[in-house]
């Protein structure tokens, strides 16, 4: 694997090596010092476009727990203030000897545009309403533990996801339908039709208008952030009509059949479509996210610059 | 100069085919004869055989770039790139830095183009000043200064009032108002056709109601006025469906195809390589076959190619900075017998019809442009291998730019001499100046 760009280019196979990977990331994080030398002299560089701060730190944790260099680029310091064009960015910090770039954009595509510009790997962590391909494997395997479940091309097969909010504008919705259908879950996409993309035939879900409809149903609600600014947009009429339809509140929350799960990508709009504190429901694994997103970005940094030694360098 | 061109098969408006010798001297064709008959000596002399000898092709729709962005194409790198095409007279865009809303800005364009001396170049006016939307342009000055063809094209004229009160304006001066139709406020950011792809590509959607919308519109504001109108570049099924009626209700309304719109498919965008990116958006497969229908019943009576040059640190921006537009000068003619001719859709002389004779006609330059090839007549003409195969090749154009998106393309149908004003301004294929 040279990239880590969306769900489908690495596909099932993909998805089940890197979650498996995850999980031997996952003990090394259990360990007292949780770091090995599996990348000592590579460079990680992140080269954020759009503001992030969990993200950004969640895979540079990643990368020193792996002895890598890391390099970082926000744009509120950089050189893009001054005009210089992305392939130029991504052309000077090739020039410095990179062997990974972990890129967000806030346009779809780039990614695969910088491909153009440097030999080094690509890691995607959000290209505009595309892919977040890491956010996705750390909700993987989030519900593979919740669950006790071991990952394989049909570990989710009954399994009901719903998947609820602003579907139209998440690479995170995007990247949580391939992968959670791909590993045979069920996916059901919730909120109102402005939020829903133009068109979702070819999709492997179904839509629901309520989320009411769904609650006793599903074992994984999936919360998605709601943007304040999509109410300038005439998307939804107030946050406070779009929270009393789709946000999850205490009454909502007493309605998931026993054992369902509660996740969000994060950060989280307390008060929009968060009403009930998470760290109060006995099924909140948001924290869990955020702990395993750590091995999951572990995992495909071993992935793309550990091979091909394959191990780990002595 | 004079010039013999032995060989070829004349299509033009009044035959389909008809083998003849042409013999070319000074600006005129001077003599049409039965193959092989004695013609005097010329100054040049060029086998054909195989080849169609044609009037010269008309683009209603180039973007010049200068003055402004010369960077990405000046009025002689676009000329060059036209003649290699096969047109002897292209429209320029008037969305320049400053526009054409000013005699002195419209007289450059006129005289940059004599300069080049490789087509003519038929300078548009802006509908409205700044191409802003807001005040009428001064149509009378700048139809006197020889502009009979105007737009603000890359922007539709927004306001519903302006746009009647252009129209009634227009009437009275014999020029002809072409739209660019998109309601902007559907629009705003889009990258691509909204559509399922755009839906799984995570890019911000054109609809085709943004385009529709506003050629419903501006038909009925031609019923209103009486005033003639011409559509640029359109997209969807609905707009040719829209134009047909327009058309058997009696009402003086024209239109053009764009030729990626009839070639290339929103899926192009999968790979994210912003050359695809264009506006109007391309469409979907049904789209496609819509218009290549309409081109072939009379719908649409113009392929024009929007050609639209970006220099490559422009264009090769994430794809929300990216300018739209690709080139299409040196392809229109390879694309229109591909996708129309060779798939038996339509025939050769309803392509000719579509890229030289109509568009001449809508532009007003029908006394010199897509003439009949017969004595007596102006020597603008083009000739072309119907069946030659080439690839295309972004590195070998004319054009400043390279934002091709037929690069490794092979096409069928290769211009290989153009006669503009009785000179050979293309020969074998190379131009001449």
């Amino acid at each position: 694997m040279k990239h880590l760009r969306s769900i489908p280019e690495i596909g099932p196979d993909g998805i089940v090596r890197l979650l498996e990977i995850s999980r031997r990331m996952a003990e090394v994080n259990r360990r007292p010092v949780p770091k090995v030398p599996a990348l000592v002299g590579r460079t990680v560089a992140s080269l954020f476009f759009e503001d992030s701060t969990r993200t950004r730190l969640s895979f540079e944790t990643a990368a020193r727990r792996l002895s890598a260099d890391t390099m970082t680029f926000s744009v509120s310091t950089s050189s893009v203030n001054k005009g210089e064009s992305l392939r130029d960015t991504v052309e000077t910090l090739d020039a410095m000897g990179v062997a990974a770039f972990v890129v967000r954009h806030r346009s779809s595509g780039v990614p695969w545009q910088m491909e153009n510009w440097t030999n080094a790997s690509i890691v995607n962590a959000g290209d505009g309403w595309h892919q977040h391909p890491t956010q996705a494997l750390l909700d993987l395997l989030t519900v593979h533990d919740r669950f006790g479940l071991d990952p394989s091309l049909s570990s989710l097969r009954g399994i009901r996801v719903a998947i609820v909010g602003d579907v139209k504008h998440s690479r995170v919705a995007r990247s949580d339908v391939q992968a959670f259908t791909m590993l045979g879950a069920d996916v059901v996409l919730v909120g109102p039709a402005t939020l829903m993309p133009p068109e979702v035939d070819g999709w492997p879900v179904s839509i629901a208008g309520s989320i009411d409809d769904v609650l006793g149903e599903v074992d994984v609600l999936y919360m998605l952030r709601m943007q304040r600014e999509r109410m300038n947009e005439a998307l939804v009429p107030s946050m406070a009509e779009y929270g009393s339809r789709f946000a999850l509140d205490a009454r909502r929350a007493a309605l998931l059949k026993p054992g369902a799960i509660v996740m969000h990508p994060g950060p989280m709009n307390r008060g929009i479509e968060m009403q009930v504190d998470p760290t109060l429901l006995p099924g909140s694994a948001i924290a869990d996210q955020v702990a395993n997103g750590i091995a999951v970005r572990m995992a495909v940094l071993f992935d793309l610059l550990g091979q091909p030694e394959g191990g780990i360098p002595s | 100069m004079s010039i013999t061109i032995r060989g070829g098969s004349i299509v033009d408006a009044s035959t389909e085919s008809r083998r003849a010798d042409v013999r070319v001297d000074g600006d005129r064709i001077v003599a049409v004869v039965a193959p092989g008959a004695a013609l005097p000596s010329s100054d040049l002399e060029i086998d054909v055989s195989g080849c169609v000898i044609a009037p010269g092709l008309v683009d209603l729709h180039a973007h010049l770039r200068e003055p402004g962005r010369e960077e990405s194409e000046t009025i002689e790198t676009g000329s060059r790139a036209a003649a290699l095409g096969g047109f002897t007279a292209i429209v320029a865009m008037p969305n320049t830095e400053p526009p054409h809303d000013s005699r002195p800005v419209v007289e450059f364009v006129r005289e940059q183009g004599r300069r080049a001396g490789l087509c003519e170049v038929l300078p548009s006016g802006c509908i409205t000043v700044g191409r802003a939307g807001e005040v009428l342009a001064p149509y009378a000055e700048l139809r006197e200064a020889g502009v009979r063809f105007f737009t603000d094209d890359g922007n539709g004229v927004q306001d519903p009032l302006l746009m009647r009160r252009a129209l009634e304006y227009a009437r009275d001066l014999d020029i002809v108002l072409a739209q660019h139709c998109e309601v902007a406020s559907l629009t705003k950011g889009a990258v691509m056709h909204e559509g399922a792809c755009c839906s799984r590509l995570g890019l911000p959607g054109w609809p085709s109601l943004a385009e529709e919308l506003m050629v419903h519109r501006d038909i009925e504001l031609c019923r209103l006025t009486g005033a003639t109108m011409h559509f640029l570049h359109l997209s969807t099924a609905r707009s040719v469906e829209l134009v047909r009626r327009a058309k058997a209700d009696g009402l003086p309304v024209s239109a053009e195809v764009a030729p990626h719109h009839v070639s290339l498919t929103d899926e192009m965008l999968s790979g994210f390589d912003p050359v695809f990116k264009v506006n109007p958006p391309l469409r979907t497969a049904a789209d496609i076959a819509a218009l290549k229908v309409g081109l072939a019943d009379g719908t649409i009576d113009a392929i024009a190619t929007d050609h639209a040059p970006h220099a490559p640190h422009l264009k090769e921006q994430p794809l929300d900075q990216a300018p739209p537009g690709m080139l299409g000068l040196e392809t229109a003619l390879a694309i229109a017998i591909t996708e129309l001719v060779d798939t038996g859709l339509v025939s050769l002389q309803g392509v000719l019809a579509a890229l030289s004779w109509n568009p001449a006609r809508i532009a007003r330059v029908e006394d010199r442009h897509g003439r009949p090839v017969t004595e007596g007549e102006p020597a603008n003409l083009v000739v072309f291998d119907p069946t030659a195969e080439w690839v295309v090749d972004r590195n070998r154009s004319a054009s400043r730019s390279s934002n091709n998106p037929y690069h490794g393309r092979v096409l069928r149908g290769r211009v290989r001499h153009t006669i503009f004003a009785g000179h050979a301004v293309v020969v074998e294929g190379e131009a001449r100046r």
